[in-house]
């Protein structure tokens, strides 16, 4: 006999099984309160997620190695200008390939359809520049060569009105900014994030006009691409030692995270949602402690049975655990069922990046397992209360 | 013939030691001003195989003998041997190793209301080592075809009846192949014919298997069934007296009283 099978063959009733089982209300309940628990997680650190990887979808369309910034610059939504000629500086270096130049603001677009204004992140370029990662990007950047076109991010909010649907139905799409009439050559996608309700792409000649109070020669990004092999820290570290202080060099994920601890560190959303995971953890807490609480106290007498028969008290622990995991397990799995549905409508609805990940995932699935292990551990005490001298 | 699973390993013989051995046993519930004795110098000695029935008024600690027999109460003072076994001072661990070879039946059949007549016969079976998952369950089937509900093994207790149940509760104490049962008034939610069919069934099984028998009873119908009958008073053992005598007495005071 090998050992699977002296394991299957010394199984005992499965007690936790039917105890859990044979109540089907309570169980629908303790289920119904862990389900909700872990939708509650999934919702919050799903957001939560969202925000960060929504905030960097723009950042990481560029296909560059380094970025030179204005150190005012603190995030995306505040970009403060710096002069021009520092990335033309940075050409010195021998490892630097290109350099591409990006204007980068919030304008107010005003929609086609109500007339009325939101602001919108405009991004201005050399239309022939390589500047994207995705070569049907840089393709669609040609188009802009003509002055007052703009691409338009299909995924952008509805508050910008109809562009998208309008465009594929062939119609021309005309708006303003700043009074200046602008005209929907292409559309590409990027979506939103809790910065920009929409995204626009267009030349710098164009964006220049949408701002002329802008001071020549002043830039808010600099694109550097290096020489296959080059090393992004070392050149950084050259460039930060080269350049006046005026500029700040950061790598391709510095960029990254330096917006993402913008909004974890510099705006509350990322305690917010993280506390209100932290809610629906207490909530389930209780819930699977009333419920196990009250199993454990309506089956007293029973429990005192088995000890009078001469079960170990460790043994009736262990009856409590595996329904607390029994439980974790159960009410998993619809929490995990309505978490891939319900991101799939808040992805619709708010066009978010917000999707199922495996760490998360498995963050919430441990959440649960602790949620309700730890409740089968204080329903635990009231076992001790079972006395088999009483039941005579 | 009803006959349950077979039980060589657990044959105990007239001839070995005493199944219980109490001598001066004093119990006491309560702190202080409240403390208050229910066992006062108990001393008796029940040989294995033997079945005694203890009789006497209520509170008069025959419930509290029976649990310091059963290893669910420390015992205070006197001694205590079941099987030999010192219970004074006995740990915890002790005890409820004991219990293991103790069959208990109570006066509510205390049934595990989520399980099966054949699961609930099976939580006994099931705390004998080493034996297959498939065996514990044809056991406990046995068991429930021995107390004459080989039909009924799926119901759970919420579809039995009241003598039902605690023909499940016999088959789950025999269950555990015990040396010795405890019987707390197993007739009292009964009616007085299916009390005793009960009674009947739980002595004829005790005896085939050589187990031991303690009952608590008020009821004087069963009272020929015992080999001794123990009657306690105020925390006392008064009288023991052979079981003729007593039921005939019993009888005689239940027919004075009628007429």
């Amino acid at each position: 006999m090998n050992p699977l099978q002296a394991i299957w063959s010394g199984r005992r009733i499965p007690l936790a099984w039917l105890l859990l089982t044979r109540q089907p209300v309570r169980l629908a309940v303790a289920l119904a309160g862990i389900s909700f628990a872990g939708i509650l997680m999934f919702m919050q650190l799903g957001f939560r997620d969202a925000l960060f990887d929504a905030s960097v979808t723009v950042h990481k369309m560029f296909n560059t190695d380094l970025v030179l910034m204005s150190p005012r610059t603190k995030s995306s939504i505040s970009m403060a200008g710096f002069p021009r000629r520092r990335l033309v500086q940075a050409l010195a270096d021998p490892a630097v390939q290109g350099i591409s130049p990006v204007h980068w603001n919030l304008l107010l677009w005003r929609n086609p359809e109500t007339r009325g204004t939101r602001s919108i992140l405009a991004l201005g370029f050399e239309p022939g520049d390589p500047l994207f990662n995705d070569p049907a990007l840089t393709a669609k950047a040609s188009l802009l060569t003509q002055k007052g076109r703009v691409l338009f991010d299909e995924r952008s909010r509805d508050e910008f009105g109809p562009v998208a649907s309008w465009f594929r139905q062939g119609r021309t799409v005309e708006s303003e900014i700043s009074g200046k009439r602008l005209r929907v050559a292409e559309l590409f996608a990027v979506g939103p994030s809790f910065g920009a309700d929409g995204n626009l792409l267009t030349s710098s000649e164009t964006f220049l006009s949408l701002l002329p109070n802008t001071p020549p020669g002043s830039i808010e990004l600099g694109l550097i691409r290096l020489r296959p092999g080059a090393d992004p820290e070392a050149v950084a570290k050259r460039l930060r030692h080269n350049l006046p202080k005026d500029v700040i060099v950061y790598t391709r994920n510095g960029f990254i995270e330096m917006e993402k601890d913008y909004w974890r560190s510099s705006t509350a959303i990322g305690f917010i949602f993280t506390l209100g995971a932290g809610m629906g953890f207490v909530v389930g807490c209780v819930i699977v402690y009333q419920i196990l609480y009250s199993d454990v106290s309506d089956h007293l007498p029973e429990y005192a049975t088995l000890m009078a028969m001469g079960y170990k008290l460790t043994s009736l622990l262990g009856v409590v655990a595996r329904e607390g995991f029994l439980l974790a397990v159960l009410g998993y799995l619809p929490a995990y069922g309505a978490g891939v549905l319900l991101y799939g409508v808040i992805k619709g609805a708010t066009k978010l990046p917000v999707q199922m990940d495996p760490d998360r995932a498995l963050v919430v699935f441990t959440m649960i397992l602790v949620m309700c292990m730890g409740s089968a551990a204080l329903a635990m005490r009231r076992l001790g209360d079972a006395d088999p001298a009483e039941i005579f | 013939m009803r006959s349950g699973p077979d039980q060589t390993d657990h044959e105990i013989g007239r001839s070995g030691p005493p199944a219980i051995e109490i001598a001066g046993l004093s119990h006491w519930y309560g702190e202080g001003k409240m403390r208050r004795q229910v066992l006062e110098g108990v001393d008796l000695s029940i040989a294995s195989g033997e079945v005694v029935l203890l009789t006497g008024p209520s509170g008069c600690g025959k419930t509290t003998l029976l649990t310091l027999v059963g290893a669910l109460r420390q015992v205070q003072a006197g001694q205590v041997r079941v099987f030999g076994q010192e219970l004074a001072g006995s740990s915890r661990a002790e005890r409820q190793q004991l219990r293991r070879s103790i069959g208990m039946i109570f006066q509510g059949h205390n049934l595990l209301r989520c399980l099966s007549a054949e699961q609930n016969v099976q939580m006994g079976a099931d705390l004998l080592e080493g034996l297959s998952y498939r065996a514990r369950r044809d056991q406990a089937r046995e068991w429930l075809r021995a107390v004459g509900l080989g039909d009924q093994l799926h119901k759970l207790p919420h579809d039995l009846s009241g003598g039902q149940k605690q023909r499940v509760a016999i088959a789950r104490a025999l269950a555990t192949h015990p040396r010795l049962l405890l019987a707390d008034e197993p007739t009292a939610a009964l009616d007085s014919r299916t009390g005793r069919d009960v009674v009947v069934l739980l002595h004829g099984l005790a005896k085939e298997q050589g187990c031991g028998v303690l009952m608590v009873t008020h009821d004087p119908r069963i009272l020929d069934l015992a080999d001794r009958v123990l009657r306690m008073e105020d925390g006392r053992v008064v009288d023991t007296a052979s079981a003729d005598s007593v039921t005939a007495g019993a009888l005689a005071a239940t027919e004075a009283g009628a007429s």
